[in-house]
């Protein structure tokens, strides 16, 4: 059986990057616990059009978990309360009936706020181009079993590449650090021989690039992987302090 | 090298140096305070301090770890404040108990208030025993040697205030919050670890800490009990 709820929500609103922002209160009604949080917004949204206001800028894309769009800190969590998911992925179960729900947009330096909810992640564009990647021609299509991969690495190169630069680690970071994006796209191509090649210019440049975008350093609160909608593990941020401090000991 | 120094993880890697420093000093000093419970005519613990006053390696190490608190006090200080600027508009609502320990987001706190003691610390014992001197601290002979009593200085504080018994217990635990994150913390930041160690070094890192905030608490408590 259906069963619907209705929500008190507390919305951060900024008309543009250089203006001044202020939370605003709506009220939503007989939103169905089937949905989800993303669509909540959407019902939302047509409530302000029908009343002749702006509705509220948020960034969306797939809502099926597995593009990275989605943000927004909900009730002082980033994807809201939830674990492993996306907000899209987020539902209107998880809320009480009658509740205040606090919506902010990602808070950093090095993610400005464009409109109301939407930020600016281009920053996680530029540290992929500073070194993210493998800079060889790739020719046609290798034989599968030409270059030998262990099991492990292949298994935990993976793990990390599953990250979707959702920005949720910088968000949930105390210091608005983004290490945990910064290792799982350094240990995706650390791990495995087609990466090694390039590591260690890899690592300083990625870091580097980190440090001027005015992203926090890391104080291993962990708060990052329990936040991350893919599960990325703190022990990528370990192998990337070793893959830059190697880079930087052999200058 | 030239900028590594500044960089978000060569600041970190100072700081974990320094700690890991820091954390053998804390071992040594606790194994030495543990002496003050093990023999009350104070000749142990009077022998053990005498021959850390007077061991070659130790006065060597004395500026290096004043150096390495220096280092980890300064650092943490600069770290924590381009920290802090990484988000110059904060959240209204924080609900961050889930995803981290609370002493992992407050260690600036904890340090700031270890500092606090380790002032108070340094003036009741280091600068009476190496500066000022006190009439507590008259010769004695132990073994044939002729050393200070420090015993008798440390032995009495305790013995006296039940306040400064405390303080120090509350030093302790302090300490060992500290450890808590910091043990483990330290070698993440080195590099030493991956998924299978990260677990084994927060085991060991939390054992490590509630041995040392038990370690340092015990020794005023037995004072104030026992005598």
């Amino acid at each position: 059986m259906e069963k619907t709820i209705n929500l008190t929500l507390k919305v951060w609103r900024q008309n543009g990057p250089k203006e001044k922002g202020r939370f605003e209160t709506y009220q939503v009604s007989n939103i169905s616990t089937d949905s989800s949080f993303l669509e909540m917004m959407d019902i939302l949204n047509e409530q302000l059009v029908g009343e002749n206001k702006e509705p509220i800028a948020f960034d969306h894309d797939c809502r099926e978990g597995i593009c990275g769009m989605c943000s927004l800190y909900i009730n002082g969590r980033p994807h809201g309360p939830d674990e492993d998911i996306t907000t899209c992925q987020l539902h209107m179960r998880k809320f009480k009936d009658g509740e205040t729900v606090t919506i902010e947009p990602w808070r950093a330096a090095a993610f400005p706020i464009i409109k109301d909810l939407i930020v600016d992640r281009t920053a996680f564009d530029k540290i992929i181009a500073a070194g993210g990647y493998v800079s060889v021609n790739t020719g046609g299509v290798p034989d599968a079993n030409a270059i030998p991969i262990a099991r492990p690495a292949a298994e935990e190169a993976m793990d990390a590449a599953a990250c979707i630069g959702c920005g949720a680690c910088v968000a949930a970071c105390k210091n608005s650090s983004a290490m945990l994006f910064v290792s799982a796209k350094v240990s995706q191509l650390a791990l495995l021989p087609q990466g090694k090649v390039e590591a260690k210019r890899r690592a300083k440049a990625m870091v580097s690039k980190m440090d001027e975008l005015g992203f926090g350093g890391c104080t291993n609160t962990g708060a990052c992987e329990v936040e991350c909608p893919k599960s990325i593990s703190i022990a990528h941020i370990s192998r990337l302090n070793r893959e830059y401090l190697k880079s930087r000991l052999s200058e | 090298m030239s900028n590594f120094l500044t960089s978000s993880i060569g600041k970190k890697f100072l700081m974990s140096i320094s700690g890991i420093f820091l954390m053998m000093f804390i071992i040594v000093h606790l194994s030495i305070n543990l002496l003050l419970i093990f023999d009350d005519s104070g000749d142990l613990f009077n022998q053990g301090a005498h021959f850390m006053a007077t061991n070659p390696a130790i006065k060597i190490m004395e500026p290096v770890l004043a150096l390495g608190f220096l280092v980890h006090i300064i650092w943490s200080l600069i770290v924590s404040f381009q920290n802090l600027k990484a988000r110059p508009i904060g959240y209204k609502q924080l609900n961050n108990s889930k995803s981290s320990s609370w002493a992992s987001r407050n260690m600036l706190v904890l340090g700031c208030l270890i500092f606090v003691f380790l002032v108070m610390h340094i003036i009741q014992f280091f600068w009476k025993i190496k500066v000022t001197g006190d009439p507590l601290l008259a010769h004695v002979t132990v073994g044939g040697e002729e050393m200070e009593n420090t015993y008798a200085l440390v032995s009495s504080l305790f013995k006296a205030s039940l306040i400064y018994s405390l303080i120090y217990v509350l030093g302790g635990i302090l300490l060992g919050l500290h450890l808590a994150h910091g043990f483990w913390s330290a070698f993440q930041t080195i590099g030493f670890a991956n998924k299978i160690w990260l677990k084994r070094l927060q085991f060991v890192g939390t054992i490590f800490a509630i041995v040392i905030a038990i370690g340092f608490s015990v020794i005023p408590l037995y004072f104030q009990i026992k005598f």
